[in-house]
């Protein structure tokens, strides 16, 4: 499994943005994802997924949908934290729609407030596997 | 107070409070606000701190009201601050705007008529703030009789109006607001002839996430985990500015032990965020060798964090009453061995980015925030002491140790170029007196209670209000009980609040690719300014 790639592309959705920093730390040389063939890309052109964080604001909702349309199928959504696995401290409001799967599918949800690295790094390589499930039927 | 009576055509009147070092004046007429804030502006060189609407409309006052906050800027002046309140007319709500005479008033402003209803007359900046596109005309989430729990369908709109300039070979460059990195979103708008940027439109609040709303009507012991989590990079600031309010209210005080490991607690936070952001920098400036170790040292910083509070961000330390853990020896020493570690680290990478020419090249001169317009925009922390500004609400306002009747000297780092290089000069000298202050701490510490219990329910009707530093600069908390002691407002003004209008003309002194560096070198929160 780790001898293959996942390039993700990350949206932050409304998040406290301590969520967004344990991404962060997955590239530094501590825990360097990359050497497990993972890297977070600029562009949902270039993405295998998108890895989520925050519930999905109201002010965001637009954008969190066009940027998962802009991935090429098939496409693995993975919602890290509390609020972006169900909304954690923020819920549903005027202001925000609650967790990610209200607007995205979701296919791994990584909990926490925020995940530890390591918890994140489990939880891509969860959804790793779910890719290759999912490719599985095309490529036989 | 008789210059502020002479300013006023009606009446004045004056009450203590909320803190008994504090004053709140009640003006007769809103008509006089402007008289009374350019008093306080002026001859008491004081600033504006935060503002705070409040729909009062299902009271016997029927009103909704706003109170701006300010507070002393002059180093050592004493810990005080001062309440213009008004009263304002529901069936017309209407208020005269500060902005042009105070222009750190722009955004509350435009917040307040944006939540709240409340048209600041004579504002030059028409847009809406924080709700955006297709927010239906008329409905205001902060009021009482809106159910914050509803979502309110999507209007059609019109695209939002930025402001650009327009002439011949001028370019319109829009970015985000989802990034190419692992950043918070935002919208920038530059234009810009060849690299100039002529101007620069940033719109935020995409992160809006209806907080304080959502803290209304929660016991104010509950509604603490949502204000500890209002922003990742100011958790423990936060968490301990709500804290200080609520404690207020309640009229008890954290005991000593407390509030020293508050106070250790604060600084490692400051710690992990100047380390972190100095590497940050040095990817802004393609340094990547900085990079690289400002991100390990983060990262030991962090693992400390975790091993001392159980989270990396330090949640889970600070309660109201205190502190629901205690940081045993062994632990502290562990803790005091890291920071000199970390100390060797950092020192030895601010000596290779001042040796490295090309990454001066890029600092110097860049992102430049000149002095007056820090003091107008009243902007706070790291990016003010980097333009000469000497405010610090460590001592300006003294919490946690510092609140002690003897409390440890603290040296304020500032330097007066404004530019790129000035923030990462503060932050190197900042990251040295944190470690120098964290040994101070962890000497005092003496045996004893770490947390005093807050009854419920709590006390009806009253008003806390903080300051904290934070590793961003000043947030400023303010926080009332409803009649039960449940949570009837709660406000934060966060230190980015009054930086990000800076960062915007910082960047029109650089070229577009700098933005990336002039933004990192300010490192501004999205979250808690959206909130
Ligand atoms: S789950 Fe927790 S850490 Fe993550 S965005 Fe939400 S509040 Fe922040």
């Amino acid at each position: 499994m780790l001898g293959r790639s996942l390039h993700l592309r990350h949206l932050d959705a409304g998040s406290c943005n301590a969520c967004d920093w344990e991404l962060a730390a997955l590239l530094n040389p501590v825990y360097d994802v990359r050497r497990l063939g993972i890297d977070f890309v600029a562009s949902p052109r270039h993405a295998d997924g998108v890895v989520v964080t925050g519930p999905v604001t109201r002010n965001l909702e637009a954008a969190v949908r066009r940027t998962f349309e802009a991935i090429p199928d098939p496409r693995v959504v993975i919602a890290v934290g509390a609020c972006a696995a169900s909304g954690g401290i923020v819920g549903v409001g005027y202001a925000s729609a609650g967790g990610v799967d209200r607007v995205l599918p979701v296919d791994v949800y990584i909990p926490g407030c925020p995940p530890r690295p390591e918890a994140i790094i489990f939880g891509i390589l969860v959804a790793l596997g779910r890719l290759d499930a999912r490719r599985r039927p095309c490529q036989g | 107070m008789d210059a502020l009576r002479a300013s006023a055509v009606g009446s004045v009147d004056a009450d203590v409070g909320p803190r008994p070092s504090d004053l709140t004046l009640r003006l007769g007429r809103a008509g006089d606000l402007p008289a009374a804030a350019a008093v306080l502006i002026g001859p008491h060189a004081m600033a504006l701190a935060t503002v705070v609407a409040t729909d009062e409309t299902a009271t016997p006052h029927r009103d909704l009201k706003v109170r701006y906050i300010f507070e002393p800027t002059a180093p050592g002046a004493p810990d005080r601050f001062v309440t213009l309140l008004i009263s304002v007319d529901a069936a017309r709500p209407e208020v005269p705007s500060l902005t042009t005479a105070v222009p750190a008033a722009n955004w509350h402003e435009r917040e307040m008529r944006d939540l709240f209803g409340i048209a600041p007359v004579g504002h030059p900046d028409p847009r809406s703030l924080v709700v955006h596109d297709g927010w239906p005309r008329g409905v205001f989430p902060l009021r009482k009789h809106f159910d914050g729990s509803r979502r309110v369908p999507v209007e059609p709109a019109d695209e939002f109006p930025h402001l650009v300039a327009e002439g011949e070979g001028v370019f319109e460059i829009p970015v985000g607001p989802i990034h190419a990195g692992i950043i918070e979103p935002g919208h920038f708008r530059f234009t810009s002839v060849g690299e100039t940027v002529l101007n620069l439109d940033a719109r935020l609040f995409y992160t809006h996430r209806g907080l304080e709303k959502r803290m209304e009507g929660l016991s104010p012991l509950d509604a603490f985990y949502i204000a500890e989590r209002i922003c990742g990079v100011c958790s423990f600031a936060h968490g301990m500015g709500y804290c200080e309010a609520l404690e207020q209210i309640a009229g008890v005080r954290a005991p000593p032990r407390a509030q020293l490991i508050r106070s250790i607690a604060l600084e490692l936070e400051r710690l992990y965020n100047h380390v972190g952001d100095v590497g940050n920098i040095c990817a802004g400036a393609s340094f990547h060798y900085g990079t690289a170790i400002g991100a390990r040292l983060k990262e030991r910083l962090q693992q400390i964090n975790e091993r001392l509070t159980g989270n990396r961000f330090l949640r889970g330390l600070v309660i109201p009453g205190g502190v629901c853990l205690d940081l045993p020896d062994d632990l502290l020493a562990v803790l005091t061995a890291t920071l000199q570690d970390t100390l060797a680290g950092f020192d030895s990478l601010i000596g290779r980015i001042e040796a490295n020419p090309s990454v001066v090249d890029r600092l110097d001169d860049t992102g430049v925030l000149q002095h007056q317009a820090a003091v107008d925009l009243a902007v706070a922390g790291v990016a003010a002491r980097a333009s000469g500004v000497d405010r610090d609400a460590r001592r300006d306002h003294p919490h946690g140790a510092f609140a002690d009747p003897d409390p440890p000297d603290l040296r304020v780092a500032t330097v007066s170029e404004g530019d790129a290089m000035a923030r990462v000069t503060v932050r190197a000298l900042e990251v040295r007196e944190s470690i120098r202050l964290v040994g101070e701490f962890v000497r005092r510490l003496e045996p004893g209670l770490s947390r005093v219990a807050l009854a419920e329910p709590l006390p009806g009707g009253r008003i806390g209000i903080s300051a904290i530093e934070s590793a961003r600069g000043e947030a400023v908390h303010w926080l009332r009980t409803d009649a039960v002691g449940r949570v009837e407002r709660y406000h934060l003004r966060s230190p980015s609040y009054h930086n990000w209008p800076a960062v915007a003309l910082a960047a029109e002194t650089a070229i577009v690719p700098d933005f990336p560096l002039v933004n990192k070198s300010f490192e501004l929160c999205y979250s808690c300014t959206d909130r």
